[in-house]
């Protein structure tokens, strides 16, 4: 142990040295963290989309159920998701796009008020308002971003005002089965409504003498009216599920319900993780034998499995203070479970030290330090591609493929069990602690074996 | 002392040492020579732990055996105290900083003890590996190639402090391909070739074994070819 403790003081002594590798070891994985982190978190900035609103001021009003409302307000609502940049006309619109400037455009007719006007009022031949959308399509992924976002923001105002011409049609059906007030012409007209009708009714047939031709037909009249004012007592529910037809219910079958991102943390953290861990082991054992200091080592001073324990500790230690900082600086964006923090503490311990094992049979491997940092690194980048893959995405065999090859390196463990505990999940995190356990000691003994090799 | 016995070295089918056997006392300086692949620095590195014998015995124990590899096995990030201090403790030496200063001392590298390692020359470089090598204050000192290339006036220095610590009494065995180095620095030669020991005996000896010649290296060439070697 007293040799460890001395090859850890020597470790480190070369580390702070070595100030570009402390900083491109550090810096690398925390911009590499923060990219992701922002990039999933974050999420894309506000597109700019170009904005021509060809209705004159004023004139963008229309009357629903006799309240005044502004077509601005709706268009206000796109505005939530896109930068607008307001322009007089389609041509300058156009040239913003063409020129990348902005990303699409949007412009509102002339007549849109007017359209909407006559489809609410049932007046003339209604014909329905149409917005036009204008955008490039040199990239796809641009043109596929840019057309969902704008559709989906038309969507949301489209179901804003059919919720209010809901409410209206409700309110309206409500006066004729209750009975009330309503504008009609700008002057106020009493509407009996379908209960009071019926009531009449009653009482009328009640006056009428027993063989009077008229009882049997207003009965049936009074039963209409009934059976109306039965039914229509429904008509709410109707209408709310004519705006809204489809409801969804979202059940998860496997894994955790994790915000985005929250998991986009656990991803930051684990990558950071990885890339120190491996490369930190690899590099530092790969040293020894560039120093050629592992001959004079092993013969005697330490152990070759104290010297690959001595590597793992350094590379497990120095990693592990990283992403405890990385959580810390990334809990100021994100919501981070400090009450399970002794759950996230364990896990990425083990974590860093089964990657600290990976790193070392890279080292043990590679021998020279930069072929064991470039190994480790063209290994690491794949390694985390791979456990990311979703179900679903490639082919089931080939998923299955992904699947072992990802639990043979530590890299889905940890994410695992760090978003198991990061978020409060609740979830045990037994299982992949216990993965990263077996991991550690198969890759240590895998750097073992290929050690022997070092002279 | 250290004495080895019948030592055989194989990797696979090649023999890379052949039933070697020798011993040497303490205070006295031996020299292994030999061509490339004659098997010196196999036959260093059994005396010195760093590989285990086929077969055969060697009877001193590793950690009374100094070793100096060929080439320089110390940190170039670390001071030169700084690594000598690493394996003085590494060793296990009681008075770390005693052994430290001796080795300073002992190879006139006091004033640069806090100069970072890559900054040295080769020689001093060479001199710190020795010093390494010398820290425990080991019985037996091994050196593959210790003067290989360093400049007339370094390996003078690295000669000076192996003769003195021969004269007090450590057994120094060097491997080395310079003949006139070997004959003037060494009481006693190994002659190895191909893994086989051909000759043992002191400078005199194997140059009366060689014949006598003006060019003594053609006539050691001569005597190996005509040894089958």
């Amino acid at each position: 142990m007293s040799g460890i403790r001395w090859l850890l003081v020597k470790d480190l002594q070369i580390l702070r040295r070595s100030p570009l590798l402390v900083v491109l070891l550090v810096a690398y994985p925390v911009l590499v963290a923060l990219l992701i982190g922002f990039a999933l978190s974050g999420g894309p900035e506000k597109p700019r989309v170009a904005f021509v609103n060809e209705v004159p001021p004023g004139e963008g009003t229309f009357n629903v159920g006799g309240e005044t409302r502004d077509a601005a307000d709706y268009a206000d609502r796109l505005f939530e998701a896109v930068e607008p940049i307001r322009v007089d006309t389609r041509e300058e619109a156009v040239e913003l796009v063409r020129s990348g400037d902005a990303l699409g455009a949007l412009i509102i007719p002339r007549d849109a008020p007017e359209r909407l006007r006559s489809m609410l009022g049932l007046t003339g031949d209604p014909k329905r308002p149409t917005v036009e959308v204008i955008y490039n399509g040199e990239d796809p992924l641009k043109q596929s971003f840019v057309e969902s976002t704008i559709e989906t923001q038309l969507s949301r105002a489209n179901q804003a005002l059919s919720q209010e011409i809901t409410k209206v049609g409700a309110d309206y059906l409500d006066i004729i089965l209750r009975g009330g007030e309503i504008d009609l012409f700008l002057q106020k007209v009493r509407v009996l409504g379908l209960q009071r009708a019926a009531e009449v009714l009653r009482e009328v047939i009640g006056t009428l003498p027993d063989g009077s031709p008229y009882r049997d037909q207003l009965r049936q009249v009074e039963r209409f009216a009934q059976l109306a004012v039965d039914n229509l007592d429904l008509s709410d529910a109707i209408l709310a599920s004519i705006a809204e037809p489809v409801q969804v219910k979202q059940t998860v079958l496997d894994g955790s319900r994790t915000p985005l991102d929250a998991f986009a943390v656990a991803i930051a953290v684990t990558v950071s993780l990885m890339f120190v861990t491996v490369l930190l082991a690899a590099g530092m054992l790969a040293l020894e034998r560039e120093e050629h200091a592992f001959g004079r080592l092993v013969r005697g001073l330490v152990t070759r499995s104290a010297l690959l324990a001595e590597k793992m500790v350094l590379s497990a230690l120095c990693a592990f203070g990283l992403a405890v900082a990385l959580v810390a600086a990334l809990s100021l964006f994100v919501e981070i479970s400090w009450s399970s923090a002794p759950g996230w503490l364990a896990a990425l311990l083990l974590g860093a030290v089964a990657f600290g094992a990976l790193g070392v049979a890279i080292g043990a491997a590679a021998r020279e330090v930069r072929a064991a940092s470039l190994l480790a690194f063209l290994l690491s980048l794949p390694i985390a591609f791979l456990a990311l893959v979703p179900s679903g995405s490639v082919g089931p065999a080939l998923y299955d493929v992904i699947q072992v090859v990802s639990a043979l390196f530590p890299f889905d463990p940890t994410l695992e069990a760090l978003d198991r505990t990061l978020n409060d999940g609740g979830q045990s995190i037994a299982g992949p602690l216990a993965h990263l356990a077996v991991l550690a000691v198969a890759w240590g003994a895998l750097a073992r074996v290929a050690v022997r090799r070092f002279g | 002392m250290i004495a080895a016995t019948e030592l055989t070295k194989r990797y696979g089918a090649r023999e890379a040492l052949r039933a070697v056997s020798f011993s040497a006392e303490p205070g006295e300086r031996l020299a292994v020579i030999g061509p490339n692949g004659a098997g010196k620095t196999t036959l260093l590195s059994i005396l010195g732990g760093l590989l285990a014998p086929t077969s055969g015995t060697v009877s001193t124990d590793v950690r009374e055996v100094g070793w100096v590899p060929q080439q320089t096995a110390v940190y170039g990030k670390l001071s030169v105290a700084e690594n000598l201090r690493l394996f003085a403790r590494l060793e296990g030496v009681g008075d770390v900083e005693a052994a430290v200063r001796r080795a300073l001392d002992d190879t006139g590298l006091a004033e640069r003890a806090d100069d970072e390692l890559s900054s040295l020359s080769g020689g001093n470089r060479q001199r710190v590996n020795i010093a390494i090598g010398l820290l425990a204050d080991p019985p037996v000192l091994l050196l593959d190639e210790p003067s290989s290339a360093l400049d007339p006036r370094h390996r003078q220095r690295v000669w000076e402090l192996l003769d003195r610590k021969a004269a007090s009494g450590t057994t120094i065995i060097f491997a080395t391909h310079d003949l006139a180095e070997a004959a003037r620095h060494a009481d006693r030669l190994l002659v190895l070739a191909e893994g086989e020991l051909l000759f043992s005996g002191t400078p005199e000896e194997l140059e009366t074994a060689v014949g006598p010649a003006k060019d003594f290296e053609a006539a050691f060439v001569q005597y190996l070819e005509e040894r089958g070697h």
